[in-house]
């Protein structure tokens, strides 16, 4: 070892190890200093991550970096700094107790293969709190939680870390000589690695159930368990397969247009259009392409929609507001414009048809059976349009009346923000439905 | 990757403008659980972030994506995350932590009817003071509510400068009424300040302390992990090198020290709109979406001769107390809409001088309130 090299990793500045006498902790801090004696890294590119648990009085120890987060979350930690500093040499340290707290994140740190080395120190029970039961207590075992036995069946870390696709994953106990290797191998690993490591508690579990050396191993047996390598099957680490997914399906990012006012307008007042439809009736991105179409024209906008959870069924509602003012409040209380296409739209809206305003207009397919309503009725066939330019360009036909029939703003902007937002293919579909939604108006009929 | 992320007159949501405010903010990591309203926000970050060389990654919860989010932010990355009320809560925790480890942190919440699962789809802004008094402990953070989409966008950087600056976790605060509604919106126009980057400490120090400061109000400079020190965090009751104590004068420092921080520079956070009638005798004081149904109240009662000040506040945690009492100053009656029971009503009331009458317009019913209930149950008319 020359002058350059760290004999040890670790630092008596804050005094000894604070483990009860023959606690298995004290050997696994012990073997990872050993570990990181034989790899040498720098200090400040490693960081040592630890949560609430016996085992995480230990990161202070260490003259790398160090990190004690919440309980059972250390892995979340680990991966953050991982993933923002790949470079960086992350080792967990956890115990049991944090595997059933944070369980979620050890399925999930497998799973991705985020190459963070994540160390286990399992005694079979809570030592911080006084000797509870954990996810690892063995049937039967007595714990201050179990005092008849403990019902449950033991969680298998190792078995559950492999099942859970992790790349590289280890068993050992604190009697193993080759642990500081087994360490060292683990924190080589470019993907996960996890070493589960089986110890005694000498304050709780092994006086309550006599475990000893002996028993130990006895009880690896019993379960059909053997100390060794469980699982090593390297693939890209997390960190490498997210740029390479990305460079393979990205797309480049370009900045839409900005909207310029290229049209006038007759509107003098904040006005509120409604359109209410059926769900894949395409009224959200219509009532868009309309709002668009209307800043076209210089006016200011808003739209807010309503819709179920699911797609393509039920109910889809579009709200939207122009206005040649700034548009401070964004409901529509008594609305201008009322556009219905269907029978989930009536459903959804009837209550607020039945309340419409005399000065509303609502322009409504000629098949709907309406509700009384006080708005002037404009009857439109729908129908005959939908067959023309396609169902999916009805609700967008139904605007083009409106936009004719009113005057508000000019079709022409309904079809500059057609053309500027969608593909062309798209946008020549619903350029036909805007000219039939304009014919539309000669062949409706007002009631009211 | 793009140089600026706004252009000119558009049609968006007020989650992408939050999104575009993080970006032109250098957000370079985004972590997050899926929830309606606030997915889309990560749905445009996975847009944005990995096409600007950074990282997005979906946690298997919230309580994953926050000690992501903490990991990446003590590791140099300008963090953002999105959630809503119930992610908040499963946030709780790892909150405190980013208080306690002194972390910069953006914390978008876009709020929804609860409590509970509540209603989804629908708007509320019922975790107002659930902001202040997330987790244990009951120490200050900052707290911005943008009011429209050019807010948001605004709001979201103003908020990275706050989280570096003072190295705590900042809220913007809004809800599903802002978050997805679309409106016209020119963001180009708005004129930001310079970007704040945390104080690093100098390459050349002997011994790094992770939380240094000589007055209360200092903010420590940080050394990022794997930046050249031995970086120290600790969710334990520490001293300045991060080491645990149990020593009741150190760990009162320190908790002196969190407090200190935000509340020394309650001058700077302080963001507040002041449209004053001299001789008003009425002040409204709203914040948020609704500050839009009483912009329209108040023009509508000054309309008809009434004189009515409105105080708009941006900041909501700390309270802008010098703001809002200078505000009251001379009025008779406050009146303060809210999408929630009353919530920050109860901050008003502790301000308002004996004399002044405080009027809550109150409801959670998934609806605005309407410029109609202010005008009537505000007794502006």
């Amino acid at each position: 070892m020359n002058a350059n090299q760290f004999a040890t990793y670790m630092t008596d500045k804050i005094g000894p190890l604070p483990y009860c006498p023959g606690c298995g902790h004290a050997t696994i801090i012990k073997a990872l200093d050993k570990a990181l004696v034989k790899l040498q890294p720098d200090p400040t590119k490693v960081v040592i991550v630890t949560d609430i648990g016996c085992i995480g009085l230990s990161d202070r120890y260490f003259i790398t970096s160090a990190f004690h987060g919440l309980h059972g979350r250390s892995i979340t930690y680990a991966c953050g700094l991982k993933l923002a500093r790949p470079d960086l040499t992350v080792i967990t340290l956890m115990g049991d107790g944090a595997c059933g707290i944070g369980g979620t994140h050890l399925l999930n740190v497998a799973r991705r293969n985020i190459g963070i080395t994540l160390i286990i120190a399992n005694n079979f029970n809570y030592g911080m709190t006084g000797g509870q039961h954990s996810v690892t207590t063995p049937t039967d075992g007595i714990t201050s939680t179990t005092p008849w036995g403990n019902p449950e069946a033991p969680m298998d870390l190792c078995g559950t870390a492999v099942a859970a696709g992790a790349a590289w994953v280890y068993r050992a106990t604190t009697f193993d000589k080759n642990l500081p290797d087994v360490m060292a191998d683990a924190i080589s690993q470019d993907g996960f690695a996890m070493v589960e490591i089986w110890e005694l508690c000498t304050a709780y579990y092994m006086p309550r159930n006599k475990l000893g050396k002996k028993e130990l191993f006895d009880l690896l047996d019993s379960y059909g368990f053997k100390v060794g390598l469980q699982a090593d099957r390297p693939r890209p680490e997390y960190s490498v397969r997210y740029r390479q997914a990305y460079e393979a399906g990205k797309s480049v990012l370009k900045k839409k247009p900005p909207i310029e006012k290229k049209f006038d307008n007759t509107v003098r007042k904040q006005t509120g259009i409604i359109i209410a439809g059926s769900a894949g009736q395409k009224i959200r991105s219509s009532a868009t392409l309309f709002a668009e179409g209307a800043i076209f024209a210089g006016l200011n906008t808003t739209q807010k929609d309503d819709y179920p959870i699911t797609v393509q069924t039920g109910h889809s509602v579009a709200e939207i507001i122009v206005s040649p003012e700034t548009i401070e409040y964004t409901g529509i209380d008594s609305p201008d414009y009322f556009v219905l296409i269907s029978e989930d739209g009536l459903k959804r809206t009837r209550a607020k048809i039945q309340k419409l305003p005399e000065t509303c207009t609502l322009y409504a397919d000629e098949t709907l059976e309406l509700p009384e309503t006080k708005a002037r009725v404009v009857r439109l066939p729908l129908e005959e349009v939908g067959k023309k330019v396609g169902k999916l360009s009805v609700a967008t036909a139904a605007l083009a009346a409106l936009l004719e029939e009113s005057g508000i703003f000019p079709a022409e902007a309904f079809n500059e923000a057609i053309r500027s937002f969608q593909s062309p293919k798209i946008a020549e579909t619903n350029i036909k439905a805007v000219e039939a939604g304009i014919e539309l108006v000669s062949k409706s009929s007002t009631v009211g | 990757m793009l140089e600026d992320y706004t252009m000119g007159y558009e049609f968006i949501e007020g989650n992408e403008a939050i999104a575009r405010g993080a970006m032109q903010a250098k957000c370079d990591f985004f972590a997050s659980y899926p929830i309606t309203p606030a997915s889309s926000i990560l749905h445009y970050m996975n847009e944005f972030v990995p096409e600007a060389g950074g990282l997005v990654i979906q946690g298997e919860d919230e309580i994953a994506s926050m000690g992501f989010c903490i990991g990446a932010a003590m590791a140099g990355r300008k963090v953002l995350t999105s959630t809503s009320g119930p992610g908040i809560s499963l946030y709780s925790e790892n909150i405190g932590l980013a208080i306690m480890g002194e972390t910069p942190i953006v914390i978008v919440n876009v709020q929804r009817q609860g409590p509970a699962t509540g209603s989804a789809t629908k708007g509320a802004e019922g975790d107002i003071q659930f902001t202040r008094w997330v987790t244990s402990g009951g120490l200050p953070i900052i707290a911005l509510s943008p009011a429209t989409v050019g807010e948001a966008y605004e709001l979201t950087y103003l908020a990275f400068n706050f989280a570096e600056q003072y190295r705590t976790p900042v809220f913007i605060l809004t809800n599903k009424e802002l978050g997805v509604t679309k409106e016209s919106a020119d963001l180009e126009s708005i004129k930001l300040p310079p970007l704040v980057e945390r104080k690093r400490v100098p390459s050349d120090l002997a011994d790094y302390l992770p939380h240094f400061f000589e007055c209360p109000e200092d903010v420590p400079a940080i050394a990022d992990f794997g930046g050249g020190y031995v970086a120290r965090y600790t969710t334990s009751t520490h001293d300045k090198a991060a080491y645990l104590t149990t020593n009741p004068n150190v760990i009162q420092e320190m908790i002196d020290h969190y407090i200190a921080k935000i509340e020394g520079a309650i001058d700077d956070i302080t963001l507040v709109k002041k449209d004053f009638q001299p001789g008003a005798e009425i002040l409204v004081i709203s914040y948020g979406i609704i500050s839009r149904s009483a912009a329209v109240a108040i023009r509508e009662a000054r309309s008809k001769g009434r004189k009515i000040s409105s105080l708009v506040l941006q900041t909501l945690w700390p309270v802008p107390e010098k703001a809002i009492k200078s505000a009251m100053a001379g009025v008779k009656k406050v009146v303060v809409p809210e999408m929630n029971m009353g919530q920050y009503l109860v901050e008003i009331r502790r301000l308002a001088p004996p004399d002044v009458e405080v009027v809550g317009v109150s409801k959670m019913n998934t609806m605005l309130v309407s410029p109609q209930e202010i005008l009537e149950q505000g007794g502006l008319l």
